[in-house]
């Protein structure tokens, strides 16, 4: 290659020996695991008695901790384990943990990697984050407690996640006066709830980590446990499932074009194996071609495995670029817009379903929407209830419409492929984690059908650029004033123009839905969705709607193109709109008799950057339509 | 199929990391400190987007009281790899004289370091910073994500992160919001020695043991790396060989005694060593918790 220029030079630091260098766990199997369970289960305690066993706590952070434990009230001699692994400054001083923190340690014969999460219900999300990182749980129990609803919860979400292999680590021993009749009670009672869950191998142990009984060494004071104590196990411990057999998966991460010569592909593979020559298939374009080479900067490959971090080029030259997804040509994963999932909600405002997301999967990144709400999971008792939406840490199987096919696999099949998380349009937070069950099929069934007469001919007919203008604002704001009046000055101009009234549709399109916030959100899906057919018959449509949220608002605007939506912010002081009360409403809503109303015991999120931005409190309608007539005149007549 | 041996495992996912940084953000940029990490990171940059070079520009925070061997080393590297380096160095704190012994750690760590990185972020508009943090290096740091985000005034709110699932990295910005990123989180200071042998991968020679004039101060050995270093209580510098383990400005920095002189005798010594990796560091131990606090200043 022509690029070898670019390489560095070699180091001329002394003691360079040929030979590989000697760390003494490299090449070892890594072990991720997580410790989970109720709150006070001893998680922390836990893994800070499996450094300090395996000789991992340094001497300075020791030193800390027992000045910290003297600080926190507690004898020297009995310092606070659980100190040593709660980083943050809120969670020593509340005693909790809040977020995952990793810690990493080796024996001679294994290196771990292991989460320590948090047990409070209200930081379920970071025991989520955790858990997608590993391959084992050890699920704790406070023996004098037993199963609790948080081991409930815990023990179902590192099901969904995947999680095959469970240690239940039954705690506190010491505290039950090591009897074995509770630790064989705990056992039966975990087994009988884990009996709906799809692990594939369950271990007990009984264990006081704060002492040492059984982590490190077998327990003297409970003669009566035959099994291996807990290190042994997870040294030993065999959690490969990988099958061989899957077809190769590579999301695109990076399009690496140093110069004219080279177009190479950057990303890692996921799932299967490549090699050089091998037929590939880009998704969802769905254009076949083979592998030229494999690049790596150590020197080109004939094949590249799981896990590696690889650049390919591609014997023809297709439009590819971050996003896309080349697979194997023979086992290609499925490709829909549509799908059935499992969430985990961790957004604070709860899942509405038609409300707009953005949705990652596999670096595939669109906007995407919620259905239906299949049901929601009790993770007590497992059974399923009917919801209509669901709040944070609630788990639920989900419909999901995408803007555009996605290429997936079952969540079962490939972590990478099946895995995805939600984000907020507006907050940016990630509110949800999702993994694909199977694609719903309705997508291949139901083909677009191309119509030869298109939007441009339609307003060419009509000598205007079609337009979409939606007024938002308070009930009694003045929107539906001020659009009839810029309706009647467009049409005077000769303008084809219809006026989408919030009123009005509810008497016939949306009267089957009321004012909750659900309703609310599918009114406007379905006033933009036809407004959106108006523009494409060429009109200039006004919409007139107090459409409060605002990522509603967002959904509407992603219907259209660029220059086609302009948002009319009609901003009228709710004393003025209250204060006018044409329809009575506002005074039925103080008095209790109106529910959900907006600006009242409703929430109106204004605009943050309009179109237009119209003081109706104080200047008249007259001056307001004439300021939007000014603006549009070039717009609207010159096409 | 064999799976990947640990360390080329932590390097494809750093690879991956880096790779995700360049196809996500429109400005990023890569935090260099001169130090070992920040040589191992380079060198995976230059890994992840061969034959193409690393699609950012190197920045470094100068305080003008690192290590002499540092700079020289430091000005070497942009030829070495064919990279942009861009140094930035707070004036206002030179103007004002900011120095370490007169203004005390934490005063001058906070206007040399942390205030100088929000200038240089803030000024090159930079939406990502990658840094060569490491989860095992502190304790707040263990608690941080991979991906994590800072508020428009570079604060990180270590109480509410996003959460982090899978490999599935969320890198949607609010206005003025930036990310820092850290492809060697999971990495081991053990494991980066090893790479470092493996890789032959340059790096400051500080970090072997050398005879090197030092001074006894608060439980610390101090290098005389210039005649800035002043000697009022009649110290005098003795020659004791000694190494760094990690590196920062000199006066604030301590050196071990140590006859490890190759990076095998490091490995070696490491795994006899009973004192953590920021023990030498006097910055971490102003007050409990100081980490957390200079990390949600915005320090990195």
């Amino acid at each position: 290659m022509a690029c070898d220029s670019v390489k560095t030079p070699k180091a001329t630091v002394p003691g360079n020996e040929p030979e590989r260098l000697r760390d003494k766990t490299a090449g070892k199997p890594v072990l991720r695991f997580l410790t989970c369970g109720s709150v006070d289960d001893g998680k922390s305690t836990l893994i800070a008695r499996l450094l300090l066993d395996s000789q991992l706590v340094m001497e300075d952070h020791l030193q800390a901790l027992e000045l910290e434990s003297k600080h926190a009230g507690k004898g020297a001699q009995d310092v606070d384990l659980a100190l040593l692994m709660d980083g943050l400054q809120a969670e020593r001083e509340q005693g909790i943990t809040i977020d995952v923190a990793y810690r990493y340690f080796a024996t001679k014969n294994r290196k771990f990697i292991v989460a320590d999460t948090p047990g409070h219900e209200q930081y379920t999300r970071n025991m989520a984050t955790g858990a997608s990182q590993c391959d084992l749980a050890v699920v704790l129990v406070d023996a004098r407690k037993g199963i609790l609803v948080q081991t409930r919860r815990h023990s179902h979400i590192i099901d969904l996640l995947g999680i095959k292999h469970v240690v239940l680590a039954i705690n506190k021993m010491d505290l039950v006066d090591y009897a074995e009749d509770v630790f064989a009670k705990i056992l039966s009672d975990f087994e009988r709830f884990a009996a709906h869950l799809n692990f594939e191998s369950l271990t007990a142990m009984p264990l006081v980590a704060a002492k040492g009984d059984n982590i490190t060494t077998r327990s003297g004071n409970m003669p009566w446990f035959n099994g291996e104590p807990l290190l042994s196990f997870l040294e030993k411990v065999d959690i490969a499932t990988a099958s061989d057999t899957h077809g190769f998966r590579f999301p695109v991460q990076w399009v690496n074009r140093p110069n004219l010569d080279f177009r190479g592909y950057c990303g890692s593979v996921s799932e299967g194996s490549v090699s050089v020559g091998d037929e590939i298939v880009v998704l969802p374009s769905a254009r076949t071609t083979r592998v030229n080479s494999i690049v790596t900067y150590d020197g080109a490959l004939e094949r590249a495995g799981r896990g590696a971090a690889i650049t390919l080029v591609l014997e023809d030259e297709l439009d590819i670029s971050r996003g896309d997804i080349i697979a194997g040509g023979k086992d290609r994963p499925s490709v829909a817009d549509q799908v059935c999932a499992q969430l985990i909600w961790m957004g604070e405002e709860p899942l509405i379903p038609g409300r707009r997301y953005v949705i990652n999967c596999a670096n595939q990144t669109t906007g995407a929407s919620v259905t239906k709400i299949k049901h929601r999971i009790n993770v007590n008792t497992q059974d399923h209830s009917a919801a209509k939406r669901l709040h944070q840490n609630d788990i639920g199987v989900v419909n999901l419409a995408f803007d555009r096919p996605l290429a997936f696999e079952p969540y079962a099949r490939s972590r990478t492929m099946g895995s995805f998380i939600l984000i907020d349009r507006m907050s940016n937070a990630t509110i949800a984690a999702g993994m694909i069950q199977f694609g719903l099929r309705r997508a291949d069934n139901i083909h677009w059908q191309a119509i030869e007469i298109d939007k441009q001919a339609r307003s060419a007919l009509k000598n205007q650029k079609p337009l979409c203008l939606w007024f938002t604002g308070l009930s009694g704001s003045g929107k539906s004033t001020i659009a009839n009046l810029l309706e009647k000055k467009l049409h005077a101009q000769g303008l084809h123009t219809y006026i989408m009234d919030g009123d009005n549709v509810r008497h016939g399109l949306n009267r089957d839905l009321g004012f909750t916030e659900a309703d609310r959100v599918e009114n406007i899906r379905r006033v933009a969705e036809v407004s959106k057919m108006m523009v494409d018959a060429g009109l200039i449509v006004l919409v007139s709607f107090i459409s409060p949220f605002v990522s509603e608002r967002q959904m509407a605007r992603d219907l259209f193109d660029d220059d086609e939506f302009f948002e009319v912010f009609v901003d009228t002081p709710l004393e003025i709109c209250e204060q006018r009360d044409v329809k009575g409403l506002y005074a039925k809503a103080r008095a209790g008799k109106l529910r959900n109303f907006t600006g009242i015991d409703s929430p109106y999120e204004s605009p943050e950057d309009p179109e237009f931005h119209l003081k109706a409190g104080t200047v008249s309608a007259e001056a307001l339509v004439d300021e939007i007539v000014l603006a549009l005149e070039r717009k609207i007549l010159s096409r | 199929m064999q799976s990947l041996n640990h360390l080329k495992e932590l390097e494809a996912e750093s690879i991956h990391i880096l790779r995700e940084v360049a196809g996500a953000f429109e400005r990023p940029v890569m935090l260099y400190s001169i130090g070992k990490d920040s040589s191992v990171l380079l060198h995976l940059s230059m890994k992840a987007f061969y034959p193409s070079k690393p699609p950012f520009p190197l920045l470094h925070i100068d305080t003008t009281w690192k290590f002499a061997e540092m700079i020289s080393f430091r000005d070497q590297i942009a030829e070495r790899y064919g990279v942009e380096l861009m140094v930035h160095i707070n004036k206002q704190g030179v103007e004002q004289g900011m120095n370490p012994f007169v203004h005390g750690s934490s005063n001058y760590t906070d206007v040399m370091k942390t205030q100088s990185l929000r200038q240089a972020l803030d000024a090159y508009k930079f939406d990502a910073a990658i840094g060569g943090a490491r989860r095992d290096e502190e304790k707040s740091r263990s608690k941080e994500r991979i991906f994590s985000l800072r508020t428009a005034n570079h604060r990180w709110d270590p109480k509410n992160q996003r959460p982090e699932l899978w490999r599935v990295f969320n890198s949607h910005l609010g206005p003025g919001e930036s990310m820092r990123v850290f492809p060697l989180s999971n990495w081991t200071e053990t494991e980066i020695w090893t790479y470092i042998g493996n890789e032959e991968i340059p790096i400051v020679p500080l970090y072997f043991a050398k005879e090197r004039p030092v001074i006894e101060r608060d439980g610390m050995l101090i290098m005389v790396d210039d005649e800035r270093l002043e000697l009022p209580r009649g110290e005098t510098p003795e020659m004791r060989e000694v190494r760094f383990r990690t590196l920062g400005c000199y006066p604030l920095t301590g050196a071990m005694v140590s006859s490890a002189k190759t990076v095998n005798e490091i490995i070696e010594e490491l795994a006899l060593l009973r004192t953590s990796e920021r023990q030498g560091r006097t910055i971490d131990k102003d007050q409990a918790a100081a980490m957390e606090r200079k990390k949600q200043e915005g320090y990195f």
